[in-house]
């Protein structure tokens, strides 16, 4: 498989420069992932953008995984496109202080995914130009895809379990 | 400006700007969006997006519901070309299950999302003309989204909310009026995209509007993260139906149109342009379906694939299985899938995380208009209010889309 032999090298270029760094790489359906920490994110996006011409930026986002230390992932999803080869950079965070260095620096592109992920989430992009609620409104107050948080409003009064057997 | 506020009314007695609510019901914006705009007599000085107003959590909703609930939801993200959501969606999943689709329902697969892509350009480049003044355009080529339309019916019985096939394949397969529809369009159709090209493309008063307006680099578009039409106008062959072939797309012999300016022109002439390469797909298409085996609209996955509703409707085996597979109880694998296709307006991604339980842990639609926008605050700033209308119905931005 010619994709796994460049997942290969990517993979080895980046354990060369981070080291201890880059952790838990795996390839589920081909796509590399890597596991990173808030410290070194920066220094490892600008160096997939600069040194392995990984020049796009496909997407932000996150997961939550409540319970745990560290309970927020932070997804980027990067592409290649010269040489076909996307990769997928996690940063679990923690929960109680969502903090993570703004990747506006790297991509401007990433300012509104950015928005997004704190309107969601309630991560906080450190550095970020203008870090607003972008798809719910300002005054919303919780950030609504935590796993804590229902689909539907529990004091609603007109839904009640037991007229749908739930 | 402060972006922190955005101001509604200048209050400042000195100064000469005028700021102007553009939106979030405006008649030229085709669609729910504002811009805060602070102008010098028609000039954009600075501009502030404000977007959310049709905000439905899709992906809060989608953590609630099993695969198949899933697939009316991306119905409206863009839905002026839904098959090619839905399908991205039912792809994403079939990668997921690592379910193998035969060669005649990926070729059947593509002549529905080439057709789609012809819709979703159709739209794009009449609203073009129609926001530069010619409305005859509009009208001659409009009739043809009609026609596509009238073949999703015949497929799938809805025209614009599509739902259309199946996880595994299509809910049944494609009928004669549905294969007559389809070759009547590709008769017509280039006649009147020809008569429409002559209309506008080589039009003094459309090149005046047009050329050299909103022009944007190749490296600015890639800073963004562009995808699609806009970013091929700029000059960059990225084509996800050709960097990562989905669909058995790398069957098929076609071209990438890229512009160079990646002005309004540019993107209209790439919209073009693609529409007469779906053209030449569909055609191939058809070609290729004579080769394969007849009757076959499915992959044979019965864990996975609704059993055929005449048999659920009279044994209980095909009953229960429906059910089962419905609400969601089938063995996926505990894994997460990232799969990308070439939508109308760029990469669609699909991010699903699943965890083995009914519904998917989390699911995130990576959505072309939304990453697109963020660039037409920014580009507005310098640009004659007039040219901003176009520039945003040249950027094709669908609400559906942009807010999720």
């Amino acid at each position: 498989m010619e994709e796994t032999t460049l997942n290969n090298d990517v993979h080895v270029k980046l354990t060369e420069k981070f080291g201890e760094k880059v952790t838990a790489v795996s390839e589920p359906y081909g796509f590399l992932t890597i596991v990173t920490y808030k410290d070194v994110i920066i220094n490892v996006l600008s160096y997939l953008k600069e040194e392995l011409k990984f020049n796009f930026l496909t997407d932000i986002t996150a997961v939550h995984y409540p319970g745990k230390d560290h309970g927020i992932a932070v997804v980027y999803h990067l592409n290649n496109m010269v040489e076909k080869v996307r990769i997928r950079i996690k940063v679990f965070i923690s929960e109680q202080n969502p903090t993570i260095p703004t990747a506006t620096t790297i991509w401007k592109g990433a300012n509104w995914m950015e928005r997004e992920t704190y309107d969601l989430f309630g991560v906080k992009f450190e550095g970020h130009p203008d870090l607003r609620r972008i798809l719910n409104m300002d005054d919303l107050g919780v950030h609504p895809m935590l796993k804590q948080y229902p689909l539907e409003d529990p004091n609603r009064v007109d839904k009640k379990d037991e007229f749908f057997g739930r | 400006m402060n972006h922190n506020h955005p101001v509604y009314t200048d209050n400042d007695p000195q100064s000469e700007l005028v700021t102007l609510n553009l939106g979030p019901t405006h008649p030229a914006t085709h669609g729910v969006f504002q811009n805060v705009l602070q102008l010098d007599g028609e000039r954009i000085v600075s501009g502030v997006s404000t977007i959310g107003y049709i905000h439905r959590a899709f992906e809060k909703i989608a953590e609630h519901r099993p695969f198949y609930q899933i697939t009316p939801l991306t119905d409206r993200l863009n839905y002026c070309s839904s098959p090619i959501n839905n399908m991205g969606w039912h792809m994403t999943v079939e990668k997921l299950l690592n379910i193998q689709m035969p060669k005649r329902v990926d070729y059947l697969r593509v002549i529905i999302m080439e057709l789609s892509r012809i819709a979703d350009h159709i739209i794009c480049n009449t609203i073009i003309g129609q926001d530069t003044g010619a409305t005859t355009t509009f009208l001659y080529l409009f009739q043809f989204r009609e026609h596509i339309y009238e073949i999703f019916e015949e497929v799938c019985g809805a025209r614009l909310t599509t739902n259309i096939g199946r996880i595994g394949g299509f809910e049944r397969d494609f009928n004669e009026i549905a294969f007559t529809k389809i070759n009547k369009f590709l008769k017509e159709f280039p006649v009147a995209l020809k008569e429409f090209e002559n209309l506008l493309t080589r039009n003094r008063i459309f090149i005046d509007r047009t050329a050299g307006v909103a022009e944007v680099t190749k490296e600015a578009a890639l800073e963004y993260s562009w995808t699609g039409p806009l970013l091929r106008a700029t000059g960059v062959d990225y084509d996800v139906r050709v960097s990562d072939p989905y669909s058995s797309y790398q069957d098929f012999d076609f071209e990438v149109p890229v512009g160079t300016s990646g002005d309004i022109y540019d993107r209209y002439l790439v919209r073009n342009e693609e529409m007469w390469q779906s053209l030449r797909i569909i055609e191939q298409a058809i070609l290729k379906l004579k080769t394969e085996p007849k009757g076959i609209f499915h992959a044979d996955v019965p864990d996975f694939y609704l059993p055929p509703k005449q048999e659920v409707y009279n044994n209980m085996e095909a009953l229960i299985y429906h059910f089962k597979i419905v609400m969601g109880e089938i063995d996926a694998p505990k894994a997460e899938v990232y799969h990308a296709v070439e939508g109308g307006n760029g990469e669609l991604g699909f991010y699903l995380i699943n965890d083995g339980g009914r519904t998917p842990y989390r699911l995130h639609f990576r959505r072309p208009s939304f990453i697109n926008y963020q660039m037409f605050a920014p580009m507005s700033e310098g640009m004659l209010l007039s040219d901003a209308i176009i520039n945003m119905s040249s950027m094709n931005i669908i609400a559906g889309e942009l807010d999720a």
